[in-house]
């Protein structure tokens, strides 16, 4: 038998090949087309020709288990070294670790969200390149939730604030701000979900989400979240790619697709913005070493990287969202005054917060030119004082919620040029008054009031009695965050003690 | 000379999170499965109802009518995760990868029997489209399922029926020498057949399905035991004697990924059954439902390209009923 | 034009990816990052398996771009000898 070479046989490209590979269904005949899939019409969204659909990668999924399972064996490697050489001791300050308590109780169940809510879209959508897209999104996304707990499963171990992240998601009160967010997607339809998740949030603003935290990370020595950070990287560029197919797709189909996208573009802009004040203040306050403002990271990552998109969409009919002049005035201001807020809170949340030192101070005195003296640093200063006087304030009020993004309303008349006047809005539903922290939330109400006053506010449940008790100590027993021990200041927390100990200032 | 390297001792003040304590007790370490599958679904006080269905919740056990105590008690015993599943896969595939370098080297193809290859073309090829619906149904699951035990493994079982496609469309594509209009002919065969009519459309009624752990049951746990042991196992078998070993190794991949996922579906059953009575009688009504289905769907496929079909189809499902029935079954 | 970006994990792979794409593209500028290096260009990115096998010493398939990639910007078009990214404005 000889060896023969290369046979001449015709050669498909990639691309034919890759839809060989993928367009396998097949329009049903002893069921109605309609039933099997239900779903894909109710939103207004119309699509003649699901077959128009350009992949936005092309991976089958040999080559998916080949790259990913190598991607893994790195990251475990590294997870792995991490621990057993106990990493912890190297990252700048354990005032850090909170930043990423917050990661893995506000951001790591929206990645199980996604993987749940992306294999839904992919059985209901009636086009087989975007359900092959789709699932390898949604079975990312366990990747990601997964890698997240075990890379922060270390920390855990030796840190309060994590350990309870999955019961404090669905209860304790700041966290209904990203778990409404994703709850809202969800039970939107799949076009909808598509353009909130696969566009707004996994395009234009992810950005500002994962730099922050991985370069958070590299700059204060956590090894083991940069890792994670950039084999996480990879698969959020399909992401990305996907989503920007898929705005595309759906504005090229039919011209009365573009105002309901539009609509969706603005809704979701603004509803991920709120959920990113979070990550804002956590780059101003919660890194002892900062790599960036949010400032900064708002001009470049949104003001000049999505200009390049929005020019690239504009000849569907597509604008800037209409929320961004809003967010371009509170740039300056975002950051202090949702800390402000958890400053003041700090009893009743599970991750700590504390004073700004003088360096942070000047940091962002450099950084925020226009307000941080003129505005915040008199506050910190006066918080400042009581400490010292044994008086470190912790607020004993409940804030009020914004109906629809589920922030305390301590937001200011920034756009209107008076940032010392708390924003309130309002609306009157079915004899109903319900409250706003904007005109951008209000609108959202206004446009779906059916749905928005469904929302489980914390506070309220709370003053209903739903929350274990009338007293903030049995509150905290009901969201099961260890009063004295996950909450209150790092100064004087346990936390702080393992960490002088670590260092051998025992 | 004695060097003394001091180091710091650092107890860990937990092993592990709280709710996974609370189910492997206090003090113990836990595993990545563990970690990675342990009560990752929200369970309580969602914000909206789903727009498309606002009769249930985003995560509701009422979406099917098997009830357990606990759905975490379906661990798969394979305990994949993320990480070990694309391990476990990327070694697999790498086998098969192999063994298609291995037959294009050898130009095995070109010795495959003309009468071999047109069986495979015909009436193995339109499989490449059943694998498809399973993926839709085991995406179905991983949206309607409850509890992240059952829906992590739905959505890795999801992915392997869209590489299971893409094996059996790669086979097409050698054996037609990349004419891809084999791939038109085989959906043609799918579509219009009358050999595979019940098949397509006892999936098309799964598709449907409002329960979801039925859903399960139809194609994961039933519908797959006839066809899967018909075209790799029984059907190879004869091929072999044909001159048409290739086939076998083309499908290695699919033949054993079926080896192993038999561990977990048997858990599934098990763990359903051993919760209730009335779990049980749900799924030997169901079972009996749909091995009278898949009997009847699978028969004239069986018929066109195995001989004695009627015997290899009686052990298959004879098979079956045992297997279920060491599972906690009453069929 | 609008500036189309690529972001690597700073390894060996990348090193002969970046190498590739300085030989195959006009007016790249490279930016090196703690641990990531950042390539921006006019409009159009290239890269060409070819060129960058010729750095790595071995055939090299574009979808081995996914073990180092950590984001890009652009519409991404790839086949089985090159990835690309671009904007269509």
């Amino acid at each position: 038998m000889t060896m023969n070479t290369q046979k001449r046989k015709k050669r498909l490209s990639m691309k034919d090949k890759y839809k060989h590979m993928t367009r396998l269904g097949w329009d049903t005949t002893y069921q109605d087309m309609d039933d099997v899939y239900p779903k894909d019409k109710f939103e207004g969204i119309k699509i003649h020709d699901w077959e128009a659909w350009e992949d936005p990668f092309r991976m089958t999924m040999d080559a998916y288990w080949k790259y990913q399972g190598e991607k893994d064996k790195k990251l475990y490697a590294i997870i792995d070294a991490f621990a057993q050489n106990n990493g912890q001791k190297n990252i700048t300050d354990a005032r850090y670790i909170s930043a990423l308590k917050l990661f893995l109780t506000g951001v790591s169940p929206l990645e199980y969200q996604a993987h749940r809510g992306f294999a839904d879209v992919a059985r209901n959508f009636r086009g087989d390149g975007p359900r092959v897209a789709c699932q390898m999104q949604a079975i990312d996304e366990l990747r990601h939730v997964q890698t997240q707990i075990h890379t922060l499963s270390h920390y855990n171990k030796h840190f309060n604030g994590f350990s309870e992240f999955a019961h404090w998601h669905d209860r304790v009160w700041y966290l209904s701000v990203p778990k409404s967010f994703f709850d809202d997607a969800r039970t939107a339809g799949p076009f909808e979900f598509m353009i909130a998740i696969g566009f707004s949030f996994e395009y234009v603003l992810t950005n500002l989400l994962f730099v922050p935290f991985m370069s958070g990370a590299a700059f204060n020595g956590d090894m083991a979240t940069v890792t994670f950070g950039f084999s996480a990287q990879s698969d959020e560029a399909r992401h990305m790619t996907l989503g920007l197919q898929a705005i595309k797709f759906l504005l090229e189909q039919d011209p009365a697709n573009v105002p309901i996208v539009q609509g969706w573009i603005d809704k979701w802009t603004w509803r991920g913005y709120k959920v990113l004040g979070l990550v804002s203040m956590m780059m101003d306050y919660m890194l002892p070493e900062s790599p960036q403002s949010w400032k900064e990271a708002w001009e470049l990552y949104f003001e000049e990287n999505t200009v390049a998109l929005f020019k690239d969409l504009e000849r569907y009919g597509i604008t800037v969202p209409e929320c961004a002049s809003t967010v371009s005035a509170e740039k300056e201001h975002l950051s202090h005054q949702i800390w402000m807020t958890f400053y003041t809170h700090a009893a009743a949340a599970p991750f700590h917060t504390w004073l700004p030192d003088e360096k942070k101070m000047d940091w962002l005195s450099q950084k925020y030119p226009n307000t941080f003296d003129k505005y915040y640093r008199p506050v910190y200063e006066h918080w400042g004082k009581l400490e010292k006087e044994g008086k470190r304030y912790y607020s004993e009020m409940l804030p009020q919620l914004c109906q629809t993004c589920q922030i305390p309303m301590l937001y200011t008349e920034v756009e209107n040029d008076d940032p010392t006047q708390i924003a309130y809005r309002d609306t009157i539903y079915n004899g109903e008054r319900f409250h706003f922290c904007s005109d951008h939330c209000k609108n959202i109400f206004e446009n779906e009031p059916e749905k928005y006053t469904q929302s489980w506010l914390p506070v309220h449940q709370i003053f209903q009695g739903n929350c274990g008790g009338a007293t903030l100590p049995e509150v905290l027993k009901w969201y099961k965050v260890e009063n004295g021990v996950d909450n209150l200041d790092y100064v004087g927390s346990e936390d702080e003690k393992i960490w002088k100990k670590l260092q051998g200032e025992a | 000379m004695s060097v003394d390297i001091k180091s710091v001792v650092i107890k860990p003040k937990r092993e592990t999170f709280g709710h996974i304590e609370r189910r492997i007790g206090e003090g113990k370490s836990a595993s990545r499965y563990e970690e990675a599958t342990y009560d990752l679904q929200p369970v309580t006080n969602f914000h909206y109802k789903p727009l498309a269905d606002a009769n249930y919740d985003l995560y509701d056990v009422r979406k099917t009518a098997i009830k357990m105590e606990d759905w975490y008690k379906f661990l798969d015993p394979r305990q994949y995760h993320y990480a070990s599943y694309v391990t476990a896969r990327a070694k697999q595939q790498e086998v098969a990868e192999q063994n298609f370098v291995f037959i294009e080297k050898r130009n095995m193809l070109d010795e495959m029997p003309d009468d071999v290859k047109s069986l495979i073309l015909n009436f193995v090829l339109p499989l490449r489209h059943y694998e498809w619906g399973a993926n839709m149904n085991n995406l179905q699951l991983v949206s309607e399922g409850y509890g992240a035990a059952l829906t992590s493994a739905f959505m890795f079982h999801a992915e392997d029926r869209l590489g299971n496609a893409q094996y059996i469309t790669r086979i097409g594509l050698l054996l037609s020498e990349n004419e891809a209009s084999v791939l038109d002919a085989g959906k043609d065969r799918w579509l219009n057949d009358s050999a595979w009519q019940p098949l397509r459309k006892a999936m098309e009624d799964t598709f449907v399905l409002k329960d979801w752990f039925e859903l399960h049951i139809a194609q994961n746990v039933i519908f797959d035991a006839f066809i899967h042991p018909l075209y790799f196992n029984i059907l190879e078998q004869e091929l072999n004697k044909k001159g048409g070993t290739a086939q076998a190794m083309m499908t290695e991949f699919i033949t054993l990924w079926n080896e192993e996922c038999a561990r977990w579906i048997d858990m599934t059953v098990k763990v359903a059954v051993a919760q209730s009575p009335e779990n049980a009688e749900l799924l030997n009504r169901w079972c009996k439902k749909y091995i009278d289905i898949a009997f009847d769907a699978v028969s004239p496929l069986a018929n066109n390209i195995i001989s004695n079909a009627d015997e290899s189809m009686q052990n298959i499902k004879n098979e079956l009923v045992t297997r279920l029935n060491k599972n906690g079954l009453n069929l | 034009m609008s500036k189309v970006f690529l972001a690597l994990q700073t390894t060996e792979e990348s090193r002969a990816i970046i190498e590739a794409i300085k030989e195959d593209n006009e007016n790249v500028e490279i930016e090196n990052l703690p641990a990531m290096t950042k390539v921006t260009a006019e409009g159009k990115l290239v890269i060409n398996a070819e060129t960058v096998g010729k750095f790595i010493g071995r055939d090299w398939d574009p979808q081995e771009l996914q073990l180092v990639l950590i984001s890009l910007a652009g519409n991404v078009d790839e086949d089985y000898d090159h990835f690309t990214i671009y904007w269509e404005n």
